[in-house]
């Protein structure tokens, strides 16, 4: 009873609102924070049903060849580096706002996955991690046998 | 000769944006912009964003930068956690320097727009030859 009065009061959970609600704190505190690839801690996001989990990540200007992504057990990791832009011989810089640098995440899933067909693509600096979920950690039906 | 920028912070979301069809976000992506002899080259993170999603516009000296990515989501899955939210970008600079236009350059590549804005001759350095009198 009190969890229904609660999900009447609340509807469902939604992530999104409570990015929002960080984001603004974040705001408030920093005056802002930077939109594009930041060294150290990489932003994801993770989608789940029953039969596996995607994890998103944007790494814009990020090559194949310097990512590093690994599954063990239930932890994603994603390290990698993005080089810095020369602007060659006798150029200068008037603004200079895309850090360089090394980055890197670990992400604790919901649930145990099949690390040997784990797929990972880079497009248009988004990088998609698509992870099917063990199937031994499946939930199963169990049939109930007649008397 | 400077590249003023005319939009906040990187990060925040772009005010005073136009309306846009789409319900999507819109933020000032991280830019790097630097001078060479003869181009302005404007470097922008743009993660998501194609090619074709990219508009690049110069009207006297202000420069206009949008992307409009596509709107990605795994299919069937639920967001169990969200820490950065999709979305489009813009970005106004104002040009203290005169550019041919007709020679302006645009390339995508993993999310970083590159554009590079060739100097009008006025604006190079000219070498003056002396003549013999």
């Amino acid at each position: 009873m009190v969890t229904r009065a609660l999900e009447g009061f609340a509807g469902a959970w939604d992530p999104w609102r409570e990015l929002e609600a960080l984001e603004s704190e974040v705001s408030r505190l920093f005056g802002g924070g930077r939109r594009g690839l930041s060294p150290g801690d990489l932003p994801v996001n993770v989608w789940a049903d029953e039969d596996g989990a995607t994890v998103t990540a944007e790494l814009p200007g990020v090559e194949t060849k310097d990512l590093d992504i690994q599954v063990v057990g239930r932890r994603l990791t994603i390290r990698g580096e993005r080089a810095t832009t020369e602007p060659g011989e006798g150029g200068r810089y008037h603004r200079r706002e895309r850090e360089a640098g090394r980055f890197g995440r670990a992400v604790v899933l919901p649930f145990a996955v099949e690390s040997d067909q784990v797929a990972a693509s880079l497009k248009d600096g988004v990088l998609t991690v698509t992870l099917p979920r063990a199937r031994a950690d499946r939930p199963r039906k169990i049939a109930i046998e007649a008397a | 000769m400077d590249a003023t920028v005319t939009q906040p912070a990187p990060g925040t979301e772009a005010p005073g944006a136009p309306e846009r069809t789409r319900s999507q976000r819109c933020y000032t992506p991280a830019t790097d912009i630097y001078e060479t002899q003869d181009a302005i080259v404007v470097v922008a993170d743009m993660p998501g964003v194609a090619a074709g999603d990219v508009a690049v516009e110069l009207e006297g000296r202000t420069l206009t930068i949008t992307g409009n990515p596509a709107e990605a989501r795994p299919a069937g899955r639920e967001a169990v956690r969200a820490e950065y939210r999709p979305g489009g970008y813009q970005r106004v600079f104002t040009l203290s320097d005169a550019i041919e236009r007709d020679r302006i350059e645009a390339r995508v590549r993993n999310g970083v727009l590159t554009l590079v804005l060739p100097k009008a001759a006025p604006a190079r350095a000219r070498r003056i030859e002396v003549k013999a009198a």
